[in-house]
């Protein structure tokens, strides 16, 4: 097979890229504007030998996904607002149990029913505390419908090398806007595939080898019998209440992302060699202070964009070294205000922080931004 | 013989278990173990999902490929695991509370899917590991730490309410009558198709000394006098059947089993233009 180009929205680019990154199990329920996910999973599944099923709510959905994981599929289920939130408690099932794992979030406009065929970026915090009590969490956001592609075939990779759920957190404009996308051939692309055990060895499910990053995981029904729990467990897999145990386990879930942020964070930067001001943005939103910042450079104003692509972990270390060039910096989402908040404990004394966003369904337009930032300076 | 069942078939590093004594959680599992064993189902075949509960800690004891979920979603990552891989061999092991109040959703569809999977409730008619609330088996007029002045609720018949939601085979044992009990669920496991084996049980240490009901042994004993075989409840006398609760099989028939449907849909799809 080889490279094709194609017209596509977002949410097919996602699809097509999650059945060449190996994804042979979706299980989900449909919601607005998600849904395309899961109609084309149950179109293409069945020609790959795959299985999607719709289940009777977004809880099942990511349960069944787990569960088809386990049995040695790699897993993949969709949502929108209302149902990310019903999502949350297994998102954290996933997470102890370290199960590989995909949470597409096509965001739209929230509270509640909210506003279901309108963008947002409401879920950035969701997305990171949305479940209870501390864990990892990989979160990327994409801005156009290629990046959706190259994010959802990163996305299956994480996954699977890290062992734990990754959520794509996309909106309604990119995943409903139609774009060019070249899809690479097959071969071209680069897969991970979990490590399994070695045969005939006493399998330790929960033990990490000398020099790897997570335990080995066995598919079910492969011959080694284990247990999977939800519950604080040892190496063994079994519960242990010890709080001495606790903190190793939680050490781990948390360094095999904090260890390796060089290899899971990812960002763009944007007309930054010559810039003087800065704003941070990332989504569907970076497109329009793209825009804004050609205008706002046609008008003198040197300004460039730090898009953050992995926004859970955040670009921590990057973007704290890059304000301290920066007195001021503007970060420009569609909500009132949230990842504004991580980039002012990162960039702590070194710049003043703006913000720019709404949440009533609309985007921010270009020519707002400008005006912000004419405002600010 | 049973000693033979906990080498073969339990996690013997991982016993005691965290049941109280004279709980009926042991009885049940014990029964689950005994049909696997009588069927010779291959180990590394078997899945065993359980949601939240006393009952759901039995898996963690059973040697298997056991998965210990989240509370009322056995069912849902069971489907997922059996859809996955239909060759496994899945039974859930679920609670009362956990099966048919915050997993009562998964449970109707699972049935409507005629998914292969076995489902043994273990119906102790009280929520037994956050002490003694009311569940949706509970008895009206019984008393549940929630239910201080006497349940007001009408419980379910979760056998009924699985063969009305399609499940092809549905059977109601008791932790006393381990002999149908250990029929029933092989002859679950052997259905294809959705399977549930209720099986009536004793929580002695919150329903049971919240409702004055006596010691584990007069609990069984109740077990034993209060459940009647549906096959013989007609040819009792009135006054005989009154207050008597029913088992037996409920329901037994051949219908389409989800997971054979997909691969069927798979296969006709093969060789088509994707
Ligand atoms: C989402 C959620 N809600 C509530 C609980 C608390 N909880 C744990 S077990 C349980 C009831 C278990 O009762 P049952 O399923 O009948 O099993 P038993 O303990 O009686 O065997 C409840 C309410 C929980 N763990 N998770
Ligand atoms: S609380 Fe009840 S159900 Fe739980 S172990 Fe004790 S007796 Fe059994």
């Amino acid at each position: 097979m080889s490279k094709k180009i194609k017209l596509m929205q977002g949410n097919e680019a996602c699809v097509e890229a999650a059945l060449m990154a190996g994804m042979r199990f979706y299980a989900g329920y449909p919601i607005t504007p998600s849904t395309e996910l899961a109609e084309l999973s149950a179109l293409h599944l069945p020609y790959y030998g795959g299985k999607f099923i719709q289940m009777e709510d977004e809880i099942a959905g990511i349960a069944a996904a787990i569960g088809g994981s386990l049995a040695g599929l790699k897993s993949m289920t969709a949502t929108s607002g209302p149902g990310f939130s019903l999502k949350q408690e297994n998102i954290g099932y996933a997470a102890i149990a370290e199960i590989p794992l995909v949470i597409v979030n096509v965001q739209r406009g929230g509270p509640s029913t909210g506003l279901p065929t309108s963008p947002a970026q409401g879920d950035v915090m969701q997305a990171k505390w949305g479940t209870h009590g501390d864990h990892p969490v990989i979160a990327l956001s994409p801005d156009s419908v290629t990046e959706t592609f190259n994010l959802t075939i990163r996305a299956f990779n994480l996954a699977e090398k890290y062992r734990t759920p990754v959520i794509l957190l996309t909106d309604e404009v990119v995943g409903h806007m139609r774009e060019k996308i070249e899809i690479p051939a097959q071969e071209d692309i680069e897969i991970y595939d979990r490590v399994k055990p070695k045969e005939n060895e006493e399998y330790v499910p929960f033990k990490t080898e000398e020099g790897e990053i997570v335990p080995r995981m066995a598919n079910f029904g492969e011959g080694h019998r284990y247990h999977v729990t939800g519950l604080f467990h040892d190496e063994s897999g079994f519960p242990s209440n010890s709080s001495e145990n606790a903190e190793v386990m939680l050490d781990h879930l948390m360094n095999k992302i904090d260890n390796n942020l060089d290899d899971i964070i990812d960002y763009e930067e944007y007309m930054m060699d010559d810039a003087e001001f800065l704003i941070v943005s990332y989504g569907s939103t970076a497109r329009t202070v793209r825009s804004a910042i050609k205008a706002l450079r046609a008008e003198g104003i040197k300004a460039g964009m730090f898009r953050a692509i992995t926004l859970w972990p955040s670009p921590e270390e990057k973007l704290a070294e890059i304000s301290k060039k920066f007195d001021k910096i503007l970060v420009a989402e569609m909500n009132l205000g949230q990842y504004v908040q991580e980039v002012q404990r990162i960039v702590k004394s070194n710049s003043e922080v703006y913000h720019i966003g709404r949440a009533n369904g609309e985007v921010t337009t270009p020519s707002e931004i400008v005006n912000k930032v004419k405002e600010v300076l | 013989m049973s000693s033979n069942l906990i080498n073969e078939y339990f996690r013997e590093s991982k016993l005691p278990h965290i049941w109280c004594p004279g709980c009926s959680h042991g009885i049940v599992t014990r029964a689950i173990a005994k049909a696997i064993d009588e069927l010779g189902l291959d180990k590394d075949k078997v899945t065993i999902v359980s949601g939240i509960g006393c009952s759901s800690r039995a898996p963690g004891y059973m040697d298997f490929n056991t998965l210990h979920t989240t509370h009322g979603r056995a069912l849902a990552f069971a489907t997922g695991v059996k859809l996955a891989n239909p060759e496994l061999d899945v039974i859930v092991i679920t609670g009362d509370g956990d099966a048919s109040a915050i997993g009562g959703n998964h449970l109707i569809h699972a049935a409507r899917r005629n998914i292969d999977i076995t489902t043994i409730v273990f119906n102790n008619n009280i929520y037994g590991m956050t002490g003694g609330q009311y569940s949706p088996t509970t008895p009206t007029g019984a008393l549940g730490t929630t239910a201080p002045h006497g349940n007001i609720d009408k419980p379910f018949d979760i056998a009924q309410l699985a063969a009305a939601a399609g499940a092809t085979y549905a059977a109601r044992s008791t932790a006393y009558h381990t002999t149908q009990l250990i029929k029933y669920i092989k002859k679950g496991i052997q259905n294809k198709g959705f399977s549930l084996v209720e099986a009536a049980s004793i929580c002695p240490t919150y329903y049971g000394r919240k409702n004055k009901s006596g010691s584990p042994v007069k609990m069984m004993e109740h077990l034993k006098n209060n459940f009647v075989d549906v096959k013989i409840i007609d040819k009792l006398p009135e006054e005989k059947k009154a207050g008597k609760e029913l088992m037996g099989e409920f329901k037994d028939i051949t219908a389409p089993e989800y997971t054979a449907e997909y691969l069927k849909l798979i296969d006709r799809l093969k060789g088509a233009a994707k």
